[in-house]
């Protein structure tokens, strides 16, 4: 038996993977198999499911409701890459400029949130933006609650999309900053000192050098940001009432609440296409850089 | 070759290590460097050679004194707008260029026209006699390439000034050399003021017009390779260049550029009085030391009449090197003596060559012997 496997590399590499591929076959596969064919059935009177075969669920999301749900979700995912990539970007450039030591507490600093639990921190963000929260009370302090100011609370006020974006993009930040960091680190400084001799002023030896070199972390970053995103649910749930709904509250509240299992079903089929879509032309649109691929 | 490419004015260099104590890379250092002239560094790590480079391209800002390159003070005129262009250690090609792009890259941040570029580019691909070589990239070159791409991207500027930081310290032992004679050679083909740091004293020897021989942040000795190999004018420089016996002494008397030092103790017998040139006048009495490189040293089998630096030894070691012999042997006053015989004939036993004798004698003349004051 050792002997069987010890000639045989294909058969070291099935062991090897076998317990991830059960994980995955079982709890994965298996139940987006289940996924598909319910897309496909159809809500029995009482909630059930009747297994037959129609595109009736997949129509329905092209009606204009649904249609809009499904642009606003891809459209918040969207910004929150953005805002998390112009955002992160220069802290995660201080980060891997900085003197060695300080790196290491400043990368500690950004994912202390992680131990605090999602829902704790979702809640604080509703006591900050809230009508009469934190945030409007230190803006009325200093009497800011009026004109340019007062226009700016209303934008992100709880049960606004602007309030769903903020708490999005502080959810995500730290899965931006971390690849971006990585890549950033790794040019070596060198580079840079090579540039200014050869007579590029440090913006254009940004965008000339440290920017070309950090798109592997610009790519993996903005992935890491969007799929989940996409996916969201309890912020705009919690954090954007009424106003805002993803799909991904779609999904839930036709599985849990509306007891459609067919139309969810089908409904997690589209985000799961337009997520994979979304990621596909933007990494063929830039690559995921040399190291990713090799 | 007489006006000045590089002036170093009273240069001062502090740093604070990361440990928080104060570092003085460079220790207020003056020296000239000539237009047209291959310039080098040498000194062991650490002795504030490549920060006296790094003070010249402009990524470091000298703690006092002031830079000046072809007649303009640089003050804190920033690296992209000085007239100089670097080689690094590490090369530092980008990766994500082809070897056209990155040899481009400094003529379009000079907005030269496209069409110039092109030219320039191949032109200097030529010189590096690496043709054809345009769409590669860094990475599937090889170490010798990567260097010569390094040198083309520097060169293509037309700098007035080329500064290189141990460029051939990552290459094999033979591409060194054949390099070595090539960069002299390109150099004196441009005519570009070259300023070279390295720690191999045998590099420096081999390319430079002038080395100046640096440490703890102080030029110790400034002049040509043979200046400094054939008059060193400090223990440290004499040490750290080739191979040198120091034999400790008390300045006896002297006349003109003659010194006569007595080494070892006379109460008992076993004095050597060594005859050796010196470049100043010291008076009697004077604590000196002696230098003499071990293959100006002669073997004799019976003593020389009437010559002075005659002494009595004894061989204790003989290690066989190929081209060389080295003798280790011991002086009448307890002193070794290290000594180095070219074998001019083939010999399966080195020893041999003194008939297996031990007892034999080294002479050596006065103008080959160096006084030097601590």
């Amino acid at each position: 038996m050792l002997k069987a496997i010890r000639e045989r590399p294909s058969l070291q590499g099935l062991i090897l993977i076998s317990p991830t591929l059960f994980w995955l076959i079982v709890f994965l596969l298996i139940p987006l198999a289940l996924i598909v064919v319910i897309s496909f059935g159809a809500r029995g009177s009482y909630g059930n499911v009747e297994y037959t075969f129609n595109l009736n669920n997949y129509a329905r999301l092209f009606d204009a409701d649904y249609a809009s749900i499904l642009w606003d979700s891809i459209w918040i995912a969207l910004l929150t890459t953005v805002f998390c990539l112009l955002a992160g970007y220069p802290l995660a450039y201080y980060i891997a400029r900085t003197h060695p030591i300080r790196r290491s507490l400043l990368m500690f600093l950004v994912l202390v949130p992680f131990w605090t639990n999602f829902l704790i921190r979702i809640y604080a963000w509703m006591i900050i933006l809230r009508g009469e929260g934190v945030l409007s009370a230190v803006m009325t302090a200093l009497g800011l609650m009026q004109g340019p100011g007062l226009w700016l609370f209303e934008q992100v006020q709880l049960y606004t999309p602007g309030a769903v974006l903020i708490s999005m993009v502080y959810e995500f930040i730290p899965f931006m900053i971390l690849p971006l960091y990585t890549s950033l680190e790794k040019l070596d400084p060198s580079l840079l000192e090579a540039a200014a001799d050869l007579g590029a002023r440090p913006w254009r030896a940004f965008l000339r050098v440290t920017l070309p070199l950090s798109v592997p972390g610009i790519v993996a970053g903005s992935i890491l940001v969007f799929i989940p995103a996409m996916g969201m649910f309890v912020v705009p749930d919690l954090i954007g009432g009424a106003k805002t709904v993803m799909v991904g509250n779609l999904i839930r509240n036709q599985f849990l609440t509306a007891r459609d299992w067919p139309f969810g079903a089908a409904a997690s089929m589209v985000l799961m296409v337009l997520t994979l879509g979304v990621t596909l032309i933007y990494t063929r649109t830039f690559g995921f850089g040399e190291e990713l691929v090799r | 070759m007489s006006d000045s490419s590089v002036e170093l004015n009273n240069i001062t260099k502090k740093f604070t290590s990361p440990e928080g104590n104060p570092v003085l890379a460079v220790d207020n250092m003056t020296l000239r460097i000539c237009d047209g002239e291959f310039f080098s560094f040498l000194g062991p790590s650490g002795c504030g050679k490549t920060t006296s480079l790094r003070l010249i391209a402009g990524f470091e800002q000298p703690t006092s004194g002031e830079v000046v390159i072809a007649g303009q003070v640089m003050g804190m005129t920033p690296p992209f707008q000085r007239p100089v262009n670097t080689v690094f250690q590490s090369y530092a090609l980008f990766p994500h260029m082809t070897v056209e792009q990155n040899i481009a890259f400094g003529l379009e941040m000079k907005h030269t026209p496209k069409a110039d570029i092109q030219q320039r580019v191949t032109e200097s691909l030529a010189m590096v006699r690496l043709p054809c070589m345009e769409k590669r990239y860094p990475k599937q070159l090889s170490g010798g390439q990567q260097q010569r791409i390094a040198l083309a991207r520097a060169l293509v500027n037309r700098p007035q000034v080329l500064l290189l930081d141990e460029p051939l310290g990552a290459l094999d032992l033979k591409l060194r050399k054949e390099m070595q004679i090539e960069l002299k050679t390109l150099q004196r083909e441009v005519g570009i003021t070259f300023v070279y740091v390295t720690h191999d004293q045998e590099e420096a020897l081999t390319m430079s017009d002038r080395i100046a021989v640096m440490h703890q942040g102080k030029a110790l000795q400034v002049g040509s390779p043979t200046e400094i190999y054939e008059r060193p004018n400090c223990r440290f420089v004499a040490d750290f260049i080739g191979e040198t016996n120091f034999l400790p002494g008390t300045l006896a008397g002297s006349k003109g550029n003659r010194a006569m030092v007595d080494c070892g103790n006379p109460l008992q017998g076993d004095n050597l009085r060594v005859v050796a040139e010196t470049d100043r006048a010291l008076a009697p009495g004077t604590a000196v030391t002696v230098a003499v490189r071990p293959e100006k040293i002669r073997v004799h089998l019976e003593p020389v009449p009437n010559t002075p630096n005659c002494f009595a030894a004894q061989i204790e070691k003989v290690v066989y090197i190929g081209t060389d012999t080295h003798f280790q042997m011991r002086l009448g006053n307890g002193a070794i003596l290290r000594v180095r015989q070219q074998n001019l004939i083939s010999t399966p036993d080195p020893t041999a060559y003194f008939g297996g004798q031990t007892s034999v004698y080294a002479v050596w003349p006065p103008e080959s012997a160096q006084v030097l004051v601590e």
